[in-house]
């Protein structure tokens, strides 16, 4: 055993986020608490990248035991591939939505009630990536939740404050159910570790109903189809860093657990029929979320929809996963897919909210029947908005291509063909909303009733210019994961081939 | 045995009178109650796994503290709301009369 590898940095991922968030309590002046933010998610970030550099050595897995104490009592951190391939996903988008924010929050008074809570997001973010066992689990989504709910009300409004109270009776009661089921689980198995638990579980009527309310837990805290109301409201009605956040990294929290309970670690109680229906509901959620967008009045509700449209996307890995002729190699590709498609859509989306905060700030509204013109004084916004839906949509060479191509091709492999027509129906869509923004922006402005636009023509050109910024790095980078797909997908392949081996050997 | 197999069903059926109270009740302050009460029943089925014959299993409770805190925060949060939300509509409406 070495004395230090670089391993041992893991539980700085959630260590430096909490103390970020206690310095910026402390720190009182704007200046300071921005800079030193900006700092910590640098760290972070380059944390990372030394932990995605150190796991090959480590043989893709690696536990650290918080103050030594060990599995039942103590609080242990695992890292595998997947997980930090989403710790790489988030702390990349942190530190751009850090950037974004320090032009956003520019008034005092939000801006010192945003940096902790946004520090508390963040280690609750990489918590859940990271733990262990199922009751920290719990803490972390409780932080997230709580975290998230809080920095949704921040604008002040009334219709955010009930889209944020709705929000908080769904985290909760989502809570409450995955915790009812970790008590089961704690019941039939004397443990709480996830490790432990992929050892021991086997089908029984305890374990079935434990993975039922964990399962409901998760899924009304992802927003799949029919639990999807409390989300439009929520994503369309917080400060754009935070709706990007939420919307890129929050709901893929709850989606990457329900991923390790059904991949892992309750896979014995798992049926093909369960998958399937997991399955079905993504599918509704695909078509009725981009109908609902392209229905939809406000330009950031049609984004919010469309989350509900894309993480039905995430929910054909279950299928495609856990039913089949061939399971394993398959499986694996259905799970590179699905993580591509998380990274491909954190991306893109928050690259979508950045631009339509942009065009709510510059508008004062965000009525999409009025955002006539907009090409002219916000090109920058709509430009970073159509690379965005150009990756949403899955046109190549975007992420969202690569992504999408990888989803119908286990689909096909699989034999599984009509969620290809399912899954190329929801591009089409996507296509009609996207577009249908777009071809406002482009037509002309009816000169007597502009009533929104050129109410804001540079009048503080390099603040408009430092917001835009950020949002079109990250559409830029949704574009080249298109391009550069290669690396992203040996990476996955290596890391989800070991985690996958590490659940099934045990069985 | 008998005793905690008791506790346990109560538990899961004060869990599932809460889970009704939050769909059902329509006023905000019925609903987080009911929510409470759910989580009252969760940590009922967790103090009675914690009863093994004689021997008692410190990890629940540990559980149930952490559980309580996590309660008392969100209850906090949600009551908070509740209450911006109720000046801001009688401000509104002292303001003006509709």
């Amino acid at each position: 055993m070495t004395h230090f590898s670089i391993m041992m940095l893991l539980p700085m991922t959630v260590g430096l986020p909490l103390l970020a968030a206690i310095v910026s309590v402390i720190i009182n002046s704007h200046r300071w608490r921005t800079s030193i933010s900006t700092m910590f998610a640098t760290i972070q970030t380059l944390i990372v990248i030394l932990l995605l550099l150190a796991i090959p050595d480590a043989d893709g897995l690696y536990r650290y035991t918080l103050g030594g104490w060990g599995a039942p009592l103590g609080i242990d951190l695992v890292v595998d591939g997947l997980s930090l391939i989403l710790l790489l996903t988030t702390t990349v988008l942190v530190l751009v939505l850090n950037l974004y924010s320090i032009w956003y929050f520019s008034d005092v008074a939000t801006s010192t009630r945003f940096w902790p809570l946004w520090w508390l997001l963040v280690a609750g973010l990489n918590a859940a990536f990271i733990a262990a066992d199922a009751f920290n689990i719990y803490v972390a989504l409780e932080m997230i939740g709580l975290a998230a709910v809080a920095l949704v009300a921040l604008t002040g409004t009334r219709t955010a404050l009930v889209a944020a109270l709705r929000y908080a009776l769904v985290g909760l009661l989502g809570s409450l159910c995955y915790l009812l089921g970790v008590v089961l689980l704690y019941r039939a198995y004397g443990t709480l570790d996830l490790a432990q638990l992929a050892t021991q579980t086997q089908a029984s009527p305890l374990t079935g109903s434990a993975l039922c309310l964990i399962s409901v837990g998760l899924v009304l805290k992802t927003a799949l189809f029919p639990l999807h109301f409390w989300l439009p409201p929520a994503h369309a009605n917080a400060p754009a860093p935070v709706s990007a956040a939420l919307s890129a990294l929050v709901v893929k929290a709850s989606f990457y657990l329900l991923m390790r309970f059904w991949l892992d670690v309750l896979n014995p109680t798992v049926t093909g029929i369960t998958a399937n229906f997991l399955g079905v509901l993504g599918a509704a959620a695909i078509l009725w979320g981009s109908f609902a967008a392209f229905r939809t009045q406000r330009l950031k509700l049609l984004i919010a929809y469309s989350t509900v449209a894309q993480l039905g996307y995430l929910f054909m890995l279950f299928p495609l996963a856990l039913t089949g002729s061939s399971p394993t190699p398959l499986s694996n590709a259905a799970v590179t897919a699905v993580t591509y498609f998380i990274i491909a859509h954190a991306l893109a989306k928050a690259a979508m909210f950045l631009a339509a905060g942009n065009i709510l700030a510059s508008c004062g509204h965000d009525k999409i029947d009025k955002l006539q013109g907009l090409v002219c004084y916000q090109p920058l916004a709509l430009l970073t908005f159509a690379l965005a839906g150009v990756s949403l949509i899955g046109l190549p060479p975007s992420g969202g291509f690569i992504a999408k191509w990888l989803l119908l091709n286990a689909a096909i492999e699989n034999g599984q063909w009509w969620w290809v027509v399912v899954m190329l129906g929801g591009g089409l869509l996507a296509a009609a909303y996207i577009g249908r923004v777009i071809n406002i922006a482009f037509s002309q402005a009816s000169t007597e009733k502009s009533t929104g636009p050129m109410k804001t023509v540079p009048e503080r050109h390099s603040l408009q210019v430092n917001l835009a910024m950020p949002g079109l790095a990250l559409a830029m980078l949704a574009i080249l994961l298109g391009f550069n797909a290669q690396w992203i997908l040996n990476l996955l392949e290596g890391s989800i081939e070991l985690h996958l081996a590490n659940a099934g050997g045990v069985q | 045995m008998t005793q905690d197999l008791l506790y346990s069903i109560a538990g899961i059926v004060l869990f599932g009178i809460g889970l009704f109270g939050v769909i059902a009740a329509a006023h905000i302050i019925r609903k987080l109650i009911a929510i409470n009460i759910m989580g009252i029943g969760v940590f009922m089925v967790l103090l009675a796994t914690a009863r093994h014959g004689t021997i008692t299993d410190p990890l629940p409770h540990a559980m149930v503290l952490t559980g309580i805190v996590v309660a008392v925060a969100g209850t906090a949060l949600c009551l908070w709301l509740a209450l911006q939300i109720h000046q801001l509509d009688n401000t509104t409406s002292k303001d003006q009369p509709q």
